[in-house]
């Protein structure tokens, strides 16, 4: 049955960023104009507005992580909320002093990571840390026995991501967190993904430091969280950046008032609304899934079937390559699993480090759903990639080969 | 809670915020130029004279596959010489590629038709990138598709026992 056709183009890459929620544009608006005082100024109402609303975006934050006020840091979004916490706690926690000849310390992280957790780290290699990066499986999920096995006398510091920001699947992060406060190490989540997403309990999941940001929950871009524990243990962190001694000296810098403001409230929201979220998300991606996979031959599902985020899949489809993919299907915004835009054709490093081959990497598409998805958009999406697979197949040499029961990795092929 | 907005720039956010809505996007296909888009949404000559071991077999038939998967490209070019004139008679291909590739071999197959071998060997990847107006990272799609056609033209003088220009280039070593 056809359904009608939706207003084009369809946003389906919620991963990488959402809109604005309404209610989240209509709380910060008067902290741009009539509330746009410092609060930082102690002495004036400006001044006191401002520092009501960050407080107020304070309490809502921590009411969603089931933390303490004082435990919510505010920064410019997760990459930096990523860089404080791991090189903030690596600085404060090194074994032995830079330019001692020895290991500063031993940090544990896993190669599927995202490049704001990833860089920081081997910047610290660089610098005289050591580096543990974890492979996880096929199925995409960093274990605590695959972070145990890893741990060492020196380790100080282990950063897992909650879930994953390519394949959605979800890492064992409670059991880690018991496994790191068992053995006195720092523990930082990256759960730019899950936050606001799924139910947060820092304390009840063992979390020393945890980072996010507000524009993957229907908040404002540039502004984000840091959770920094403040009891058994007190987590301290070297800043990053040194000036007014803002946020308890973790991040000088006036704050960014109409951010926070609008994080706060996107905070409340998704405290309120996350659980009716995931089931309906859940159940049209699972609509999705199905209407694909049933029609279409060679095409599978990325990561762990269950233990993922409700609203993120990562499908390949065999013999058809990404961009032209991209290209059948533009009235649709998602990521692709292939950087190909460039000249250099890297597929991406999550697929690849699960061991997705880099044929199937390459036309991979990563499809994010969101709080203003329709069953509409979920069944023109589905017919679309449906189309377009079938199309570029007609296309491909591949597929003829494949149907023909041609092995294909055992082509000799022309190597340009 | 009602906001108060300061002078006019307050009432105009107010007033964009009031009527906020979603532009359809512009131009969806701005990162290619009409002739690629249009080989690419109606690609001429799609196809092979034969299963992959029919065409291994046929002589009036050269197959030029050329790229690699992992590369992210692979091109299938095929000619059928027509035996009386010695002309490409028909060309068809099937390309794994981006948008680029499959105009590029699209493209390819239409100049192919009605040219003699010695015609179809002086087609250069330029002019394929000229007709198409090929953005600078998508040479390769032409230079594949030039090789493809080179390809197709080696096996079909094989299958006929022409001296190839690498046998040529060999025998004069």
């Amino acid at each position: 049955m056809a359904s009608p056709t939706p207003r084009l183009p369809i946003y389906l890459d919620h991963a990488a960023t959402t809109p604005c929620d309404p209610r989240v544009v209509e709380a910060m608006l008067p902290y741009f104009t009539t509330k746009f005082g410092n609060p930082g100024s102690r002495n004036h109402q400006f001044g006191w507005d401002a520092e009501a609303g960050v407080e107020t975006a304070r309490a809502q934050v921590a009411k969603l992580l089931n933390c303490d006020e004082k435990e919510v840091i505010f920064t410019g979004g997760a990459t930096e909320g990523n860089n404080l916490a791991i090189r903030g706690a690596a600085l404060m926690y090194e074994k032995n002093p830079a330019g001692s000849g020895l290991t500063r310390g031993h940090i544990i992280t896993c190669n599927i990571e995202h490049k704001a957790v990833l860089d920081p780290c081997k910047r610290l290699q660089k610098e005289g840390f050591e580096v543990t990066f974890l492979e996880p499986p096929r199925d995409g999920i960093v274990t605590a026995d695959m972070v145990k096995a890893a741990m060492r006398e020196d380790t100080i510091l282990v950063t897992i991501m909650w879930a994953n920001n390519e394949i959605g699947t979800i890492n064992e992060i409670k059991k880690i967190g018991e496994l790191c406060k068992g053995r006195d190490v720092i523990f930082h989540t990256d759960a730019t993904q899950w936050v606001g997403k799924m139910p947060t309990d820092v304390y009840a999941d063992n979390i020393d430091l945890l980072s996010f940001s507000g524009h993957k929950l229907y908040g404002p871009k540039g502004v984000g969280g840091l959770f920094v524990r403040r009891k058994k243990p007190r987590v301290r962190l070297t800043p990053l950046v040194d000036g007014g001694g803002q946020e308890r000296g973790f991040r000088s810098g006036t704050l960014n008032v109409t951010g926070i403001v609008g994080l706060g409230k996107a905070c409340e929201i998704a405290h309120q609304e996350m659980a009716a979220d995931a089931v309906r998300l859940s159940r049209m991606r699972k609509r999705l899934e199905d209407t694909i996979t049933s029609r279409l031959d060679t095409c599978a599902i990325n990561g762990h079937r269950e233990q993922r985020l409700p609203h993120i899949t990562n499908i390949s489809f065999g013999f058809v390559e990404g961009e032209s993919l991209m290209m059948a299907i533009k009235e649709i915004a998602c990521s692709s699993g292939s950087a190909c835009t460039s000249a250099s054709l890297e597929p991406s490093y999550v697929l690849k480090g699960i061991g997705v081959g880099d044929d199937l990497a390459h036309s991979s598409l990563r499809l994010s759903l969101g709080r203003w998805t329709t069953e509409e958009e979920i069944d023109y999406t589905a017919e679309k990639i449906i189309a377009a697979v079938n199309k570029l197949r007609a296309l491909s040499p591949l597929y003829d080969m494949h149907k023909e029961g041609i092995d294909l990795s055992k082509v000799e092929w022309a190597h340009h | 809670m009602a906001t108060e907005p300061i002078g006019q720039i307050g009432k105009d956010i107010h007033r964009s915020f009031g009527t906020l809505a979603i532009e359809p996007f512009g131009d969806l296909n701005m990162a290619y130029g009409p002739k690629i888009i249009d080989h690419y949404e109606n690609p001429r000559n799609v196809g092979s004279f034969g299963t992959q071991a029919e065409i291994k077999q046929r002589k009036d038939v050269g197959v030029g596959l050329v790229g690699a998967p992992e590369c992210g490209d692979v091109m299938q070019l095929q000619i059928k010489i027509d035996p009386a004139t010695g002309k490409i008679a028909d060309a068809k291909f099937k390309t794994f590629g981006c948008g680029s590739a499959i105009a590029s071999s699209s493209l390819a197959t239409e100049w192919l038709k009605g040219k003699s071998i010695d015609e179809a060997e002086a087609i250069k990847n330029t002019a394929i990138v000229e007709e198409l107006a090929l953005p600078p990272v998508k040479i390769h799609c032409s230079v594949l598709a030039e090789d493809a056609i080179h390809a197709a033209i080696e096996d079909y003088k094989k299958k006929n026992g022409i001296p190839t220009d690498a046998a040529e280039a060999a025998a004069k070593h």
